[in-house]
């Protein structure tokens, strides 16, 4: 188990340095830095003096030294395009992102999961079909178009939510949140039901697959036999059993739903990493897209790591396969 | 089956008589709703090859595009004339027309790019199955990294970053080639992991062992004699992965890291529909959109049920 342990938590180290390394040739090989940074009317002797300031002509792998170093201190630099230090525009974006990622996963969970249980007890049932209909147009619209949509309708025919922004916000110590004015609430409805509604179809159809594999085991049969309840086989030994496959999926998807928060944000301009990140990515701004990359490297790494670990935890039948690997 | 057809008996008449008695197309003939989708697909493929036939316009033709033409309803509503069914575009550009050349560019950018991942994840798994050792820890490790990442996010990093190597002038250029080698980059891990899975058991097969005891180059061995035994899954994997890559770049093209607005993609279009939806020029954006969506799911419900034909477990 310890081995299992510390052997992940190596692995998820040299995966961060990996993308440490890519952030780096990013950062010091998509065009020149120093370019970036000064005007045309800069003299050959200030480049130069710039560059060597900002060790530019060291050796590469001590500048990729420098890099990681700067990166543990959450010093990324300054933007090409605000001038601006990157950790605080960074930092003064994420709770918007965090805020709209959670609450879509909540929303993807809580309609998720009993979708899918329902859609395996009563397989044959009209309103399991429609779920299942529903549910492939569901995965084929991409999620732009879906927010499109959403604005289409919501926003633009029948006027009822706006669509964009993140209303206002209460600032909570230094966490500006939107959960707490009316406005905020209502901004936050489209966003991240878009967000949530691939996620959700992703839950529902694992849910309802994994439950009519469990359904049709002995134990399920014996538990029938032996005169429980409905309830009681249903959701005590079928739906518990589910849940394993359906935690690691979800908590894998949580990463996803940052990298699809891009496409969210950038419909509905939500003032989050996701619409900087693309706005950089448009104007090459490296620095941002560096740190960007580096800090959703970051969070995946310890998504995974978090979910293997509890996969262990919960999954009993792991840690002997585990051992025995050992 | 594909051993079967390996058997130079019967004539090539025999090959098509087996395979209108094969598993696969009675499984076709079952399902309505994969009839209709295979027809809406061929009929996307059709128009898109077509399309400078067919289209009554040519949408990247700027000369005969006429700004007074711009922002034209679909022909049933007030102020729309038959000659833009389906209206026009900021540009005056005919939206039936654009969508028609949008499709086909869609359709090339998905295909290129399903077929650039293939090849990619095949080679790489085809060597790491049947070579091992170090070279097949160093692809599954890269590939375990890649698979750790969103396919999205990795085609939108490569994108810009390669955009951003690039002169912005070439970009109608080097728009179709940038997006193909970021969607492909993207898609090649589950191929390689496929392939290889496969291979590892093959290569423990008796007619490998036979093929190497005569003699034959691993090269041979692997495309000549594995290959044609893998292909099976991969078929499957490409038909749900050309569906994903449609809206890989449809997306990218939205964001504007795609297509350029001169050469609209259907993302694209959606794109400069969207600047419009709120003055009420909603057609620019659904239909598009409508045309995206109902391609997608089409090639997807051919790839569900690709999936459960080739499956032997469900048979």
């Amino acid at each position: 188990m310890l081995a299992f342990m510390i052997r992940r938590f190596l692995q998820s180290i040299l995966v961060m340095l990996v993308v440490a390394l890519i952030s780096f040739l990013l950062f010091r090989f998509v065009g020149d830095p120093v370019d970036q940074m000064v005007g045309i009317e800069t003299s050959i002797d200030q480049r130069d003096a710039l560059r060597q300031q900002l060790g530019l002509n060291d050796p590469v792998l001590v500048q990729f030294f420098h890099f990681i170093a700067g990166a543990l201190r959450f010093d990324f630099g300054i933007s090409y395009q605000f001038k601006q230090p990157v950790a605080a525009m960074i930092a003064e974006r994420f709770p918007a992102t965090l805020e709209l990622s959670l609450l879509s996963v909540v929303i993807a969970i809580v309609a998720g999961i009993p979708m899918g249980v329902y859609a395996g007890l009563k397989r044959d049932s009209w309103l399991s079909r429609m779920f299942m209909t529903v549910s492939l147009v569901g995965i084929s619209l991409p999620p732009f178009l879906v927010g499109i949509l959403f604005i289409f309708v919501f926003s633009v025919q029948l006027q009822w939510l706006p669509s964009f922004g993140r209303g206002e916000t209460v600032l909570i110590g230094f966490w500006p949140t939107g959960f707490l004015t009316q406005s905020g609430l209502k901004a936050l409805i489209l966003p991240s039901i878009t967000l949530a509604l691939f996620q959700l179809t992703l839950i529902m159809r694992l849910v309802r697959s994994e439950m009519l594999e469990v359904l049709r085991t002995d134990y399920i049969k014996f538990a029938r036999a032996r005169g429980l309840s409905r309830r009681a086989v249903n959701f005590g030994h079928a739906l518990k059993n589910t849940l394993v496959p359906v935690m690691t999926i979800t908590g894998l998807q949580l990463g996803s739903v940052i990298a699809f928060a891009i496409i969210t944000e950038t419909v509905f301009s939500w003032p989050g990493m996701g619409l900087l990140f693309l706005q950089a990515v448009q104007n090459v701004d490296i620095p941002i897209m560096a740190a960007y990359l580096m800090l959703i490297g970051f969070l995946f790494v310890l998504i995974n790591l978090i979910v293997d670990l509890l996969y262990v935890a919960v999954d009993p039948r792991i840690r002997i396969d585990a051992r025995q690997a050992n | 089956m594909s051993k079967a057809s390996s058997i130079p008996v019967k004539a090539e008449q025999g090959a098509i008589a087996r395979f209108l008695a094969s598993d696969i197309v009675y499984s076709f003939s079952r399902s309505k709703l994969t009839m209709l989708a295979a027809a809406i697909t061929l009929f996307y493929f059709l128009m898109a090859l077509f399309a400078p036939l067919i289209a009554p316009h040519d949408p990247f033709d700027l000369a005969s595009l006429n700004l007074l033409d711009s922002l034209t309803p679909p022909m049933w509503e007030e102020g729309g004339v038959a000659q833009f069914p389906l209206g026009t575009d900021d540009q005056g550009r005919d939206l039936l027309s654009a969508i028609m050349y949008g499709s086909r560019i869609s359709l090339a950018v998905g295909f290129a790019s399903v077929a650039f991942a293939a090849i990619l994840g095949i080679s790489l798994g085809l060597l790491s199955g049947y070579v091992g050792g170090t070279l097949d820890s160093v692809i599954m490790r890269i590939a375990d990294i890649q698979m750790t990442f969103p396919s999205i996010l990795i085609a939108l990093l490569i994108d810009g970053t390669v955009s951003g190597l690039l002169p912005q002038a070439s970009r109608e250029d080097t728009a179709f080639g940038v997006l193909t080698l970021s969607i492909g980059l993207s898609f090649w891990v589950q191929y390689a992991r496929t392939v290889r899975s496969s291979v590892l058991i093959e290569k423990e097969r008796e007619y490998v062992q036979a093929a190497r005891l005569i003699g034959l180059r691993p090269l041979t061995i692997m495309v000549r004699h594995v290959l044609p035994n893998v292909l099976g899954p991969v078929l499957v994997i490409a038909t749900i992965n050309l569906a994903l890559a449609i809206i890989t770049e449809a997306t990218l093209s939205f964001l504007g890291v795609g297509f350029p607005l001169t050469e609209p993609s259907l993302g694209a279009l959606i794109n400069i529909g969207n600047n419009f939806l709120f003055s009420g020029e909603w057609w620019i954006t659904i239909f598009p959109g409508v045309t995206l969506a109902v391609l997608v799911l089409s090639v997807n419900l051919l790839g569900d049920w690709l999936r459960d034909a080739l499956n032997p477990k469900l048979r």
